[in-house]
């Protein structure tokens, strides 16, 4: 079968459309999270994930509802017990453990398909259905119009919170807005990459964006062009190669673009040091 | 004498400040003109930076009463511009200058604010009156201090403050950097009758500029000329302790002023967060500084 012979296939069609979805909004909402310093945050939530799903399929047989709904009890927690900046980080720990031990303890009590649990590790994109890109897509709309609307605030609070609660900008909520908008975002894409390679999407192509602009704009939209590269890149790569993960080529992807524009950047980078002083 | 009170635009009267336990000043009385410089001195921990939240509308007075242009403080009012002390970005901080500067503009709106003619124009006339022309499109985090406290001026001015709030502007800035700096926020208040409330360790290299200095020290404080309240007897008064004032070269020391272990030039840590100015408040290190 002939690559243009899988696109007719629904299984392929879904595969393409979830991991369009899931790039646009994890390269959306990953300058935030590097700015931010959250890449542990990311983390974190992405491998609670599994601890959702498994909460999902047990109680409903639905992985990726009880991953959604799950992400929204991380953020809280995270929230709650990471109020101050310096303590995030031990709150995300802390919360993660924890999470995971109940997601082991939920697992021992699901009999059914093992590796509908499993899978959810490193990703099931070949195997979306109907229903679920539906969920994906409100999911997705949801993120987009939040991050459209919170988007200046946020980016000032981000770079510059000093100023910005000077400003009259509601700092610490809008560190909550996003920490729900990340959750939501990052469980999306575990569904795709996995819980363990979220990252691949939710950072890398922020991580390589960064490094070719200073433009927030212009990081913005290469960011969301390298996840959809790496994303749907990985996904036909994968037709081709039936015997290699999906997940396997869209982290290879995502990082041949990130050492592609370190490379780049250092020399544009250069370029710039030579700005007049005053 | 009613009209003058109308033009005052910052008023505060018997006002009280407690964080906590503590009262950071008390009964405080102030008045400042358009166009009118006052530094704020003092050491750490005298509720400083307390009194610009209080102006900006972050905190709330426990006693007394505070009018900025004839209102109350209300957070992200245009009347008041706030410059932070200079606290470098990361080199990768993904804006350039020019970002920088629309973010005083319109940064706390809601909406992505794809910005039109007039909002591009409104920030190039900022950047050209802080003459950062030259590198306002360059990465932010690849500025020097210099540059980038110059675009936090930009920033503060662009939504036409009558009240301009520096807290330690000058802070790790080279001798240059500083004087280019203070002139800046100096012609905007000729020019524009802006009221500058300036937070300083250093009184010197604003000097020339002063029209009157309030100092806090624990709960009391003293107001007027540099020359009235720059002297061994205010400040012993002020400080329960002897302080000796001298002027050396035009310059003013002050010596056996606790908590005050900087120099001229040292780099002094500032904390930023109020609890840990209180911390430090009754620090007993003794020692003359330049303030």
């Amino acid at each position: 079968m002939g690559l243009i012979d899988y696109l007719r296939l629904a299984a392929v069609q879904h595969a393409l459309v979830a991991a369009t979805l899931v790039a646009v909004i994890s390269g959306l909402i990953g300058p935030f999270v590097i700015t931010r310093r959250a890449a542990f945050a990311v983390h974190g939530v992405a491998e609670l994930s599994f601890t959702g799903a498994v909460a999902g399929l047990v109680w409903a047989n639905n992985a990726v509802l009880g991953a959604l709904l799950g992400s929204l009890v991380v953020a809280g927690a995270i929230a709650t017990l990471g109020v101050r900046q310096s303590e995030r980080d031990a709150a995300i720990g802390v919360t993660l453990a924890f999470g995971l031990g109940v997601g082991v303890y939920l697992l021992a009590h699901y009999h059914r398909n093992a590796s509908a649990a499993t899978s959810i590790l490193f990703g099931q994109i070949l195997g979306v259905s109907t229903g679920q890109i539906v969920l994906l897509s409100i999911v997705a709309a949801g993120v987009l119009a939040a991050v459209a609307f919170l988007y200046r605030p946020l980016l000032f609070a981000s770079v510059d919170p000093e100023v910005a609660e000077a400003r009259g900008v509601p700092v610490r909520l809008l560190g909550l807005a996003f920490l729900v908008v990340l959750a939501l975002t990052v469980t999306e894409a575990a569904q795709i990459v996995g819980t363990l390679l979220v990252l691949s999407l939710a950072i890398t192509p922020a991580a390589a964006a960064h490094r070719l602009s200073a433009r927030p704009s212009l990081v913005a939209g290469l960011s969301i062009a390298f996840a959809l590269l790496a994303s749907d890149g990985g996904v036909l790569a994968s037709l081709t190669a039936p015997d290699v993960k999906t997940s396997v080529f869209i982290t290879t992807f995502s990082f041949a673009i990130y050492v592609l524009a370190r490379l780049a950047g250092t020399r544009l980078r250069r370029g710039r040091r030579a700005a007049p002083e005053d | 004498m009613a009209d003058v009170a109308d033009e005052l635009t910052v008023r505060m009267r018997a006002a009280t400040l407690r964080l906590g336990e503590r009262d950071l000043w008390r009964g405080l009385d102030l008045d400042v003109a358009p166009g009118e410089f006052l530094a704020v001195l003092g050491p750490n921990g005298g509720g400083k930076t307390s009194l610009l939240k209080v102006l900006l509308g972050l905190y709330r007075l426990t006693e007394g009463s505070v009018e900025v242009c004839g209102r109350r403080p209300r957070r992200g009012s245009d009347l008041v511009g706030y410059v932070p002390q200079q606290k470098a970005f990361e080199p990768d901080a993904p804006l350039r200058g020019r970002d920088l500067v629309r973010l005083g503009l319109d940064g706390h709106r809601w909406g992505i604010g794809l910005g039109g003619r007039d909002t591009r124009r409104r920030v190039d006339d900022a950047i050209a009156a802080v003459g950062a022309a030259g590198y306002a499109d360059a990465p932010l985090g690849l500025l020097s201090g210099g540059e980038q406290q110059r675009l936090r001026i930009a920033q503060a001015l662009l939504g036409d403050p009558r009240v301009l709030l520096c807290d330690e502007p000058l802070l790790s800035l080279d001798l240059h950097h500083q004087q280019a700096t203070s002139e800046l926020i100096d012609r905007r208040r000729r020019e524009s009758g802006t009221s500058v409330l300036f937070v300083t360790h250093e009184i010197n290299p604003v000097l020339p500029m002063v029209d009157r200095v309030l100092y806090l020290v624990g709960t009391k404080w003293a107001i007027g000329t540099p020359d009235e309240v720059l002297r061994s007897e205010r400040l012993s008064e002020l400080y329960g302790t002897h302080i000796d004032v001298l002027r050396v070269h035009g310059r003013v020391v002050v010596v056996g002023a606790p908590d005050a272990p900087h120099g001229e030039g040292a780099h002094h840590h500032h904390e930023r967060d109020d609890d840990h100015e209180l911390e430090h408040a009754d620090g007993t290190g003794r020692g003359s500084s330049w303030v």
